[in-house]
């Protein structure tokens, strides 16, 4: 659940955290990330495949949208965001159109089926692979971020974006790759959480609060904020599911009135959302 | 001032010239304008985006159904503890929400709001989950059967009037000056030295009391009561109709209730496609007319006759 969580929060964090937009969007993008994944499914029967497919798909419809509607919106935080809410309800409901109101599953590769037992304890194989996943995806996002030129160039954005535009960075070509990059994380995840979450109508709002939760625990454009946030997140929700069903949600927000109480910043954040 | 003793009078005069499909839709209209003015008290006059107003009607109803099913209260005290006890809440989440501005509490306030919406769902011995609470009356406040449509006409239009007139009142005020002030330049009205924190936190507390009245008719009305009366959709809805009629202003968040509930309805008596064409109408306001649809509509006419 954890590293799912972080798929799904990395991207929202970095989004947010360049271009200073609340992608509401975002649980759309999950969501429609697994069906997508669904049918792909269908014609390719390899996991791994569908979630890169999936993952493109996702990124492409969310440069168009970067691209064509919220660069004419540009400087309009508040305009940004409902246009992301707006397009929140229209994915969802096409969703509904195309692959109706029943929750399809998606099947656990065969490798991963059986449980593994580390120290007399039995886990369920899929969910560990998540785990190692997110790990991988962390250590690249914090490579790319941290070792590369185009990690520099966003990380200077992130800090200063007039300062970063007047040094020469092209940072609206940034927003883009940005965008893009936090979709496809996004789609992917939807995929890779098919197996423990299914495809279903409403899976939009479930994650994006769960979303929203983590940034705002691990503190907004900072990737260790969104790993650290994400899986006490994961584990609290797991926790609070297992012992408390009906108030799983009322537990799952203690942390995060905790955290904003004391450090509005959230746990890693630079500055205060 | 004319044009608001038309308003009245038209609206006064209503019941005697309609059905009552039109008495029914008209008084939904009135319980939404008061649950939109509310929103438009944070947004318009606050410059507080918040994503979470359905938060308050929706746990009003909640309470005053609970109150009155379930803990066996009369219609008066469910009413009043409901109202008292959502604004309590409004009062503790503004604490938690206004620990941030701008797009931090438009995050918090849905996240809070989420959170309610997702224990209605899943609280099954308490709420009844997806099927809802049904069963609660209607009161017969000073005798007046209230289950007749006209009465319950006349009952909503009174409490909207005065949910009206008191927000001008609010928003009137030195206060509600100050309150411009604080969204429009908060550092210099700190400088002046207001406490600008203190008066954010007033105005999403009254928000809140007002978003549980609109709840309790809301709850009056339809007699039923289902979590998705929590949810983003119905927060969603009350923004963009702010947004329709023109946030800000008094009378724009009224005209902007009566178009959301006018279209949803009409809408969802043809096809089932409501939220894809709430979640189109959203990108064409905010992208075309982002001022409100009359001044939006005026601007793109003119544009338009000037092409010609």
């Amino acid at each position: 659940m954890g590293g799912l969580l972080f798929l799904l929060a990395a991207g929202f964090s970095l989004i947010f955290g360049l271009m200073r937009i609340a992608n509401l969007t975002h649980g759309g993008l999950f969501m429609l990330g697994a069906y997508l994944g669904v049918s792909v499914l269908k014609v390719v029967p390899n996991l791994w495949l569908a979630a890169l497919a999936a993952g493109i798909a996702v990124a492409f419809l969310g440069g168009l949208l970067e691209r064509f509607i919220l660069r004419k919106l540009a400087g309009n935080v508040l305009s940004q965001v409902l246009v992301t809410l707006g397009f929140a309800f229209i994915i969802a409901d096409l969703c509904l159109v195309v692959w109706g109101g029943d929750p399809i599953p998606v099947p656990t590769p065969s490798f991963l089926q059986r449980p593994v037992l580390i120290a007399g304890l039995a886990f369920p194989a899929y969910r560990l692979a998540v785990v190692v996943i997110a790990i991988l995806v962390g250590v690249s996002l914090y490579f790319l971020m941290e070792k590369t030129r185009l990690g520099a160039m966003i990380r200077a954005g992130v800090d200063d974006r007039d300062m970063a535009r007047a040094v020469g960075i092209p940072v609206s070509r940034l927003f883009t790759t940005v965008f893009c990059l936090g979709a496809a994380l996004a789609g992917a995840g939807g995929v890779i959480g098919g197996p423990i979450m299914s495809a279903y109508p409403g899976l939009d709002s479930d994650m994006l609060p769960l979303a929203l939760i983590v940034v705002i625990l691990g503190g907004v454009g900072s990737l260790v904020g969104a790993f650290v946030g994400a899986f006490i997140t994961g584990f609290v929700y797991t926790f609070g599911v297992a012992r408390f069903p009906d108030l799983a949600y009322v537990v799952l927000f203690l942390p995060m009135i905790l955290v904003i109480a004391f450090r509005p910043k959230g746990l890693f954040g630079r500055f205060a959302a | 001032m004319i044009r608001w003793g038309v308003l009245l009078a038209g609206l006064l005069a209503l019941p005697f010239a309609m059905g009552e499909y039109y008495i029914n839709l008209t008084s939904q209209i009135f319980i939404f304008a008061i649950f939109v003015s509310s929103i438009n008290l944070l947004l318009g006059y606050g410059g507080l985006p918040t994503l979470g107003h359905a938060s308050y009607l929706g746990v009003a109803a909640y309470a005053c159904a609970l109150l009155y099913l379930k803990a066996g209260a009369s219609h008066f005290v469910a009413a009043l503890l409901a109202l008292l006890g959502t604004t309590l809440m409004a009062a503790i989440f503004g604490l938690i929400a206004l620990r941030a501005a701008g797009l931090g509490f438009l995050m918090l306030t849905l996240a809070l709001s989420q959170v309610l919406w997702g224990t209605a769902y899943r609280w099954v011995a308490m709420t009844d989950g997806d099927n809802g609470v049904r069963g609660l009356t209607r009161p017969a406040p000073f005798g007046l059967n209230l289950d007749n449509a006209t009465t319950f006409y006349f009952c909503a239009l009174a409490v909207a009037v005065a949910a009206v007139w008191l927000m001008a009142r609010f928003v009137g005020s030195p206060f509600g000056a100050v309150l411009r002030g604080t969204r429009d330049q908060p550092r210099r009205m700190a400088a002046l030295g207001h406490h600008v924190w203190l008066v954010r936190w007033t105005v999403f507390i009254y928000a809140g009391f007002w978003g549980a009245v609109s709840g309790l008719l809301f709850v009056y009305y339809h007699k039923y009561i289902h979590p998705v009366s929590l949810s983003l959709t119905n927060s969603a809805e009350g923004l963009l109709a702010v947004i329709a009629g023109g946030s800000g202003t008094l009378g724009g968040p009224l005209l902007g209730a009566a178009i959301v509930m006018l279209l949803k309805n009409y809408v969802s008596g043809y096809v089932e496609r409501w939220n894809m064409l709430m979640g189109i109408v959203f990108v064409v306001i905010v992208v075309f007319m982002p001022e409100g649809v009359v001044p939006g509509v005026q601007r793109l006419w003119r544009r338009f006759r000037s092409t010609i």
